[in-house]
C-alpha cells in the first residue's frame, strides 16, 4: 500500500489538566477527502493546529508522506491551512494574497503572476486579481482562501470549518464546489466541521469525534447506517431514541421493552447485550415505513399504529409526529413528499413500521 | 425635529469652535501680523519681511533650526523603534491581567510633572549621579563621568518623554490585528521578518503614522528637556523663541520664529505622509 499523505499516531494534547485530544490515530490516503466531525469544543481545531504546527502535541507523532514533522516549524511544513475566518490579508489585493506564499518561496515575478492567474482561473474568478479583499462576496473570499493555499501545492490542505461564516444557501452551494475544487487540485483535504451534512456530502472518510476521542471512522454511508456507538447514532443524522430494557437477546438480534411498554426489535452489531440490561434503540425517521392500512406494514419486524399528533413540514425533510396507540410513545416518521400522503392531518390514525435492521441498539452505561 | 437636532449639533460643536477660534486662530493671526512688521521708530511700525530675513541671514538661527528638526526626526525614529516591541508585547503577547498592568506601567511616569521626570534623568546622568558611580564602582572608568549636557542626554530625555504617545496608538492598532492573520503568514511559508514586513507593519501603519506625528510635534516643541539636559552647544529652537519674547522683548522676531517652527513641522509631516503613502484621513479615520 502506498504511504498515506498524513498519518497521526496516538496523538494527545493536554491543556493543563484538561485532555483536549486523547490518543487519536488516523491515516489519510493520498487524494482523499477526510473529515473530522464533532460537536463544539471536542478538540477538532486542536488536532488541526497540531498538524499545521501551531501547537505541539503532548505525545504522539504526526507523519506527512511518511516523514515525521514534529520538529518542522509551521512555515516549513508541506501543509497549508484555510482558517475558520479565512484570514485573507486585508492589506493586500487578491493577487498579492494568492502570491504571498509564492513570493516567500522566492519565485520570479513573471512566474508568480502566471501561477496566480492560473489559480484564479481554476476557482472560476479570472481577472479579479486587482481587487481588494473587502470587494469580494463571502463565497468568493472562500475560494480565494483555498486558492491561496493551493498555489503552494501542499501535500495536505487543512480546512477548519471554512463554511461556518457563510449563510445557508451559499453553504449548500460551497459544499459541492469544495468537492469539485478538491478534484480540480487533486490534493488531500482534511476538513473539520460540526455540521454532519457537510461531512456526509463531501467526505470519503469521516471520523466522528467526541470529547477528544474518535468514536468511529468510516465512510458516510456506513456511518449513517451502521453507527458503532450511541453517540455516532445520535450525532449523525436524526433518530428516534427509545430507552428501555433488553427482554430478549440472541446474537445480533435484540428486543427492547421501552418505558412505555412498546416492544422494539433491533440489532446490536458489535456487542452482545445480555437480557435485563438497559439499552437505547436508535431508529431514523426516514427509515420508518408509513401506510394508511395495517396490511402494508404487517410484515415488518416492528409494526405499530397511532394518531398523527403534529405535522412538521420542512420540504424534503418533512415529518409527522405520531403517538403510538398502545403505549402513547411519541415517534417521528418521515413524510414522503410524493403526494401519497397529502391528505394526512393531525388526528387521523396511521400505520407504520420498520425492519429490525433499521434499529440500532446500544447498551446504556455499558463500556464502549 | 430636524431643527432641534441641528441646534444640538451646533451646541456640541460650539466649545470646539470656540477653542479653535480663541486659542488657535486669533493668536496666530495676531502673531502673523506681529511677525510681519518692523519697528521703524518709537511705537511706530511698518509692514516688512525684515524679521524673516533676519532669520534667514543669521547662521546661528538656521543651524539651530535645522538641528532641532534633525534631532526631532531622530528622536521620533528611536521612539518608534523602542516603542514598537513594547506595544507588540502589550497587544499581542501579554495575556490576561498582565496586559492592563503593563499599560499602566507605561502611564506611571506621567503621574509626575515633566519637570520632576526630567530631573530624574539628571540624578541618573550627572557627574555624581548613579550611573557614573556605578561605572566607577565596576572599575570601568577611573574618574567621575559627566553624562549630562550633551545631545545624547537630550535624545534620551525626548524618547522617554514621548514614549507613551507612541505606544498608545501602536497598541490600539496592533490589538485589532487578528492573530490568525499572523498564523496564516507563517502557514504560507513566511519567515518572522516577512510576516513583520508584509502583515504586521502594514496593519499597524495608521498607528505608526499618528504616533510619529504626535511624537515629532512634541519633540519639536519641547522646551524643558533640551534646556535641562542639553549643554551649551545643544541649542533648541524653542529656546530661541523664548529668548526673543521674554529676554529681548523682540516680539516681532519671536513671532517670526514661531511661524518658521509651524511651517517646519507642517512641511516635515506632509513630506513624511507623502513618502509613506499615507493620508491624514486614513490615519485618523
Ligand atoms: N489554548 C488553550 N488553552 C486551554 N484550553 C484550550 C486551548 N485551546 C483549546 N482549549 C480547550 O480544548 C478543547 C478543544 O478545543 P478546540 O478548539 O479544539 O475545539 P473545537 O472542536 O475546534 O470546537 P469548535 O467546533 O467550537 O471550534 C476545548 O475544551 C477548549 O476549551
Ligand atoms: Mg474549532
Amino acid at each position: 500500500m502506498a504511504t498515506p499523505d498524513l498519518s497521526c499516531i496516538d496523538l494527545t494534547r493536554r491543556f493543563g489538566d484538561a485532555l483536549a485530544v486523547d490518543n487519536v490515530s488516523f491515516e489519510v490516503p493520498a487524494g482523499s477527502f477526510f473529515s473530522i466531525l464533532g460537536p463544539s469544543g471536542c478538540g477538532k481545531t486542536t488536532i488541526m493546529r497540531m498538524i499545521a504546527g501551531f501547537l505541539e502535541p503532548t505525545s504522539g507523532d504526526i507523519l506527512i508522506k511518511g516523514r515525521s514533522v514534529l520538529d518542522v516549524p509551521p512555515n516549513k511544513r508541506p501543509v497549508n491551512m484555510v482558517f475558520q475566518h479565512l484570514a485573507l490579508f486585508p492589506m493586500m489585493n487578491i493577487a498579492d494574497n494568492i502570491g504571498y506564499g509564492l513570493r516567500r518561496k522566492g519565485l520570479g515575478k513573471a512566474e508568480i503572476e502566471k501561477k496566480v492567474e492560473e489559480a484564479l482561473e481554476r476557482i472560476g474568478l479570472p481577472g479579479i486579481g486587482k481587487r481588494q479583499v473587502n470587494e469580494l462576496s463571502g463565497g468568493q473570499k472562500q475560494r480565494v482562501a483555498i486558492a491561496r493555499c493551493m498555489v503552494l501545492e501542499p501535500d495536505v490542505l487543512l480546512l477548519d470549518e471554512p463554511l461556518g461564516a457563510l449563510d445557508l444557501k451559499l453553504r449548500e452551494q460551497m459544499k459541492i464546489e469544495l468537492k469539485s475544487l478538491q478534484h480540480a487540485f487533486d490534493t488531500t483535504f482534511v476538513y473539520i466541521t460540526h455540521d454532519q451534512s457537510e461531512a456526509l456530502v463531501m467526505s470519503d472518510t469521516i471520523a466522528v469525534m467526541n470529547a477528544g476521542r474518535f468514536e468511529q471512522m468510516a465512510g458516510p454511508e456506513e456511518l449513517y447506517h451502521r453507527p458503532e456507538t450511541a453517540f455516532v447514532a445520535g450525532f449523525v443524522g436524526d433518530a428516534n431514541i427509545f430507552k428501555g430494557e433488553v427482554v430478549r437477546s440472541s446474537g445480533h438480534d435484540v428486543e427492547l421493552r421501552t418505558e412505555h411498554g412498546t416492544h422494539i426489535k433491533g440489532v446490536s452489531l458489535l456487542r452482545d447485550i445480555p437480557e435485563g440490561r438497559s439499552a437505547e434503540a436508535y431508529v431514523r425517521p426516514e427509515a420508518i415505513h408509513l401506510s394508511r392500512t395495517a396490511d402494508d406494514v404487517a410484515e415488518l419486524d416492528n409494526a405499530l399504529s397511532g394518531k398523527v399528533e403534529q405535522m412538521l413540514f420542512n420540504g424534503a425533510a418533512s415529518r409527522i409526529r405520531i403517538k403510538a396507540e398502545e403505549s402513547s410513545e411519541t415517534i417521528e416518521v418521515g413524510l414522503p413528499q410524493s403526494g401519497r400522503f397529502d391528505g394526512i392531518r393531525p388526528g387521523q390514525t396511521v400505520n407504520f413500521g420498520w425492519s429490525d435492521k433499521q434499529g440500532n441498539i446500544f447498551e446504556t452505561g455499558g463500556k464502549e | 425635529m430636524t431643527s432641534g437636532r441641528s441646534l444640538g449639533f451646533y451646541l456640541l460643536l460650539a466649545p470646539v469652535l470656540l477653542w479653535l477660534l480663541l486659542l488657535v486662530i486669533i493668536p496666530h493671526i495676531d502673531l502673523a501680523l506681529v511677525s510681519l512688521r518692523e519697528r521703524v521708530g518709537v511705537g511706530q511700525y511698518a509692514f516688512s519681511f525684515a524679521n524673516f530675513l533676519t532669520f534667514l541671514n543669521e547662521p546661528l538661527y538656521l543651524v539651530t533650526f535645522a538641528r532641532t528638526a534633525v534631532m526631532s526626526i531622530l528622536a521620533t525614529f528611536i521612539t518608534l523603534i523602542v516603542g514598537f516591541p513594547v506595544a507588540y508585547f502589550i497587544a499581542k503577547m501579554a495575556r490576561g491581567k498582565l496586559q492592563p498592568i503593563l499599560f499602566v506601567l507605561c502611564l506611571v511616569p506621567f503621574w509626575v510633572s515633566e519637570l520632576v521626570r526630567t530631573f530624574g534623568w539628571m540624578i541618573l546622568l550627572r557627574e555624581t549621579g548613579i550611573i557614573s558611580s556605578l561605572l566607577q564602582w565596576l572599575g570601568l572608568v577611573n574618574g567621575p563621568v559627566e553624562l549630562l549636557y550633551n545631545d545624547a542626554a537630550i535624545m534620551i530625555g525626548l524618547v522617554y518623554t514621548s514614549m507613551l504617545f507612541m505606544v498608545v496608538p501602536l497598541v490600539t492598532t496592533l490589538s485589532t490585528l487578528d492573530d490568525s492573520l499572523i498564523e496564516a503568514g507563517y502557514d504560507l511559508g513566511g519567515s518572522s521578518a516577512s510576516v513583520f514586513r508584509e502583515i504586521i507593519v502594514p496593519h499597524a501603519m495608521p498607528g505608526i503614522v499618528s504616533g510619529c506625528i504626535v511624537v515629532f510635534m512634541l519633540s519639536l516643541g519641547n522646551y524643558l528637556t533640551p534646556i535641562m539636559l542639553g549643554g551649551k552647544d545643544s541649542l533648541w529652537f524653542t529656546e530661541l523663541i523664548y529668548s526673543q519674547f521674554i529676554v529681548r522683548f523682540n516680539w516681532e522676531l519671536g513671532a517670526a520664529f514661531g511661524f518658521m517652527l509651524l511651517f517646519l513641522s507642517t512641511a516635515i509631516v506632509w513630506v513624511a505622509l507623502k513618502l509613506t503613502g499615507q493620508s491624514l484621513e486614513k490615519t485618523m479615520g
